[in-house]
């Protein structure tokens, strides 16, 4: 148990520093937006040049990039992300109410391809070279060529506009007011085509991977050996094998996670579901830059949320892990 | 047997290779076959595909000519996708290279600066940097490289470290050569091979990352493309889904064609090394 602590703890040192890059790059990258918030506000609501002065003073936008940097950092300590242009509200009111909804597609659509992903990655592998092995590769790949939001449309064409069967867009239906599991059922009805969309394009990348660590452990001695041993095929792929060619797959599970929220980005739009993605582009149309700055921070909080709860799992899932940096 | 023979009896590779030579042809003949304007007006609105043999595959909403405006939409994502890929593999090499060879605490510091950019999701940064700076097709380019340019890097560090223990690395040291020239003349040209094998996968990315951008508007609005084409689409879903269906079946050609011939370049030439 100590050796993980160690490996966790000074994952958490390094990942503070790279947030901490993340903050100064993203905060000098919306610096060199031309305008400010206070233009963008004037913009929308119209004032007058002693209006700009005083708003500016206000927001303190007034003071140099540098102080303004130091402010950030200081306010970010206690969790403060500024106040939105757009919605006139906290930034972390507007994202953590819009945050539920993408944790939810994300982990729908990571399960989906993780799920089918390495099964059908077992068994294309479990017969390597076989007709249902290439014919799964190949297929695989073509649907890792499939744009999201495109195979979205395709979906909305089919499932929402001829056969009916799922809603076209959003997260529930408005005005049902429908509670308990009723609600439930709702929110999964509409969770079904964003989360085929996205999921499906990320299943080949799981099972290539399967199958390709499959690939590697035939060839071990311990594979003969279990043959040697008399085990059926079966008991030898599921056992041997395939336990052995999952772990990578855990990896990948968190170096995913970035990927899938960029999708989301699109996903989301195309399905109007009212999350974090949808929102990145709703301050991107409304140029609201501090929005912007925290919906990317949040982002980069997330996935090293999600990469450390992969090295924790790891840690339990892979007894090896840990051993030499514990003992160094 | 030479690479090529071997590349060609592959049925995939084969498959990915005519696509892709398809796809230039089409990029280079579109003034050939459509000179004016591919977002002039050319016909009635909505008109369906294999309707009128002069608007074979018919026209938007606005009445524009939807073979016209593919053939000009393959211009614009090949050329995003092969700039914004040589983009990031020039500036992953160098990097990576700088800090592989170096070392200490600049090693350090790119890897962290690399890590950062891995942990923000790279279409996230994109859509931020277009919005910020303005959408044309540099700024297009530069904004896909931003977030592909990790993957080189880290690839090329990982054969850096290998590479700069060998003795021709200390010959060159012995006769007195700049550090900076050993690393880049020395060291770099021969680390690239597995950061080259990596072009096709950065290629496709990045081609639907442009998609993606300009199906959310944030493309060059001078220019066609196949993701703005199915943006156009949409607001006709129900009257008229071929207008999205179609540039979406040209994206996943092009994307499958670059995937199947990269591969097919990858596993020709790595059989060839394992044989030597």
């Amino acid at each position: 148990m100590t050796r993980s602590l160690t490996l966790l703890r000074r994952r958490l040192v390094g990942s503070v520093f790279v947030l901490l890059i993340v903050v100064i790059g993203t905060f000098l990258l919306l610096e060199a937006a031309p305008g400010d918030a206070v233009d963008a506000y004037i913009a929308s609501t119209g004032g007058d040049a002693g209006m700009i002065e005083l708003l500016r003073h206000r927001w303190g936008l007034d003071q140099s990039a540098l102080t303004r940097l130091a402010n950030y950092l200081w306010a970010l300590l206690h969790l403060d992300l500024g106040q939105s242009v757009s919605f006139s509200r906290p930034i972390r009111d507007v994202i953590l109410e819009r945050l539920p909804n993408t944790l939810l597609l994300m982990g729908s659509a990571t399960a989906l391809s993780f799920g089918l992903g390495s099964a059908l990655g077992i068994y294309a592998g479990a017969r390597p070279g076989s007709f249902r092995d290439r014919f799964l590769s190949i297929g695989s790949l073509a649907l890792y060529a499939v744009p999201g939001f495109w195979l979205g449309l395709v979906l909305i064409i089919v499932f929402a506009v001829d056969l009916r069967w799922f809603p076209i867009g959003g997260i529930e239906s408005l005005a049902s007011a429908k509670t308990g599991l009723d609600r439930a059922v709702d929110i999964a009805s509409h969770l079904v085509l964003p989360v085929s969309a996205l999921g499906f394009i990320y299943l080949a990348l799981y099972l290539r991977m399967m199958r390709a660590g499959m690939a590697e452990v035939w060839r071990q001695d311990f594979v003969l050996a279990a043959r040697a041993k008399g085990l059926s095929r079966r008991r030898i792929v599921l056992a041997h094998v395939a336990r052995n060619a999952l772990l990578p797959l855990v990896t990948m599970l968190g170096l995913q996670s970035a990927q899938m929220l960029g999708g989301s980005v699109v996903i989301e739009s195309v399905f109007s579901v009212p999350g974090l993605g949808r929102l990145a582009q709703e301050a991107v149309a409304a140029r609201d830059t501090p929005l912007l700055l925290g919906i990317i921070l949040t982002s980069a909080v997330l996935v090293v949320v999600i990469n450390l709860l992969v090295d924790i799992a790891y840690v339990f899932l892979d007894p090896r892990v840990g051993a030499n940096e514990a003992s160094a | 047997m030479n690479p090529l023979r071997r590349f060609l009896r592959a049925p995939e590779a084969i498959a990915g290779a005519i696509i892709l030579v398809a796809l230039f042809a089409i990029a280079l003949s579109a003034s050939l076959f459509f000179p004016g304007d591919p977002q002039a007006i050319a016909g009635p609105a909505l008109l369906p595909p294999f309707q009128d043999w002069s608007l074979p595959l018919g026209t938007d909403r606005l009445g524009r000519d939807v073979l016209a405006e593919l053939f000009h939409g393959a211009r614009t994502s090949l050329v995003v996708g092969l700039a914004a890929a040589a983009a990031a593999i020039a500036v992953g090499a160098i990097v990576g290279t700088l800090a592989g060879f170096t070392g200490g605490l600049v090693d350090e510091v790119l890897m962290r600066i690399t890590d950062a950019f891995q942990t923000v999701p790279s279409f996230l940064l994109a859509l931020a940097f277009v919005s910020v700076v303005g959408p044309s097709l540099g700024v297009v380019v530069a904004a896909i490289a931003l977030g592909a340019w990790t993957g080189p890097a880290r690839v090329a560090r990982a054969e850096v470290l290998s590479i700069r223990e060998r003795d021709f690395v200390a010959g060159a040291r012995v006769i007195g050569m700049h550090p900076l020239e050993i690393a880049f003349r020395e060291v770099l040209p021969n680390a690239l091979p597995p950061v080259l094998a990596l072009s096709s996968v950065i290629v496709a990315a990045a081609i639907l990352t442009e998609a993606a951008l300009s199906f959310l508007g944030l493309g060059d609005p001078n220019r066609m493309t196949w993701g703005g084409m199915i943006a156009e689409g949409r607001a006709v879903l129900r009257a008229a889904p071929f207008l999205s269906i179609i540039p979406g079946v040209a994206l996943v050609l092009t994307v499958l064609g670059v995937y199947l011939a990269g591969e097919g370049v990858v596993e020709t030439t790595a059989v060839r090394r394992s044989l030597s």
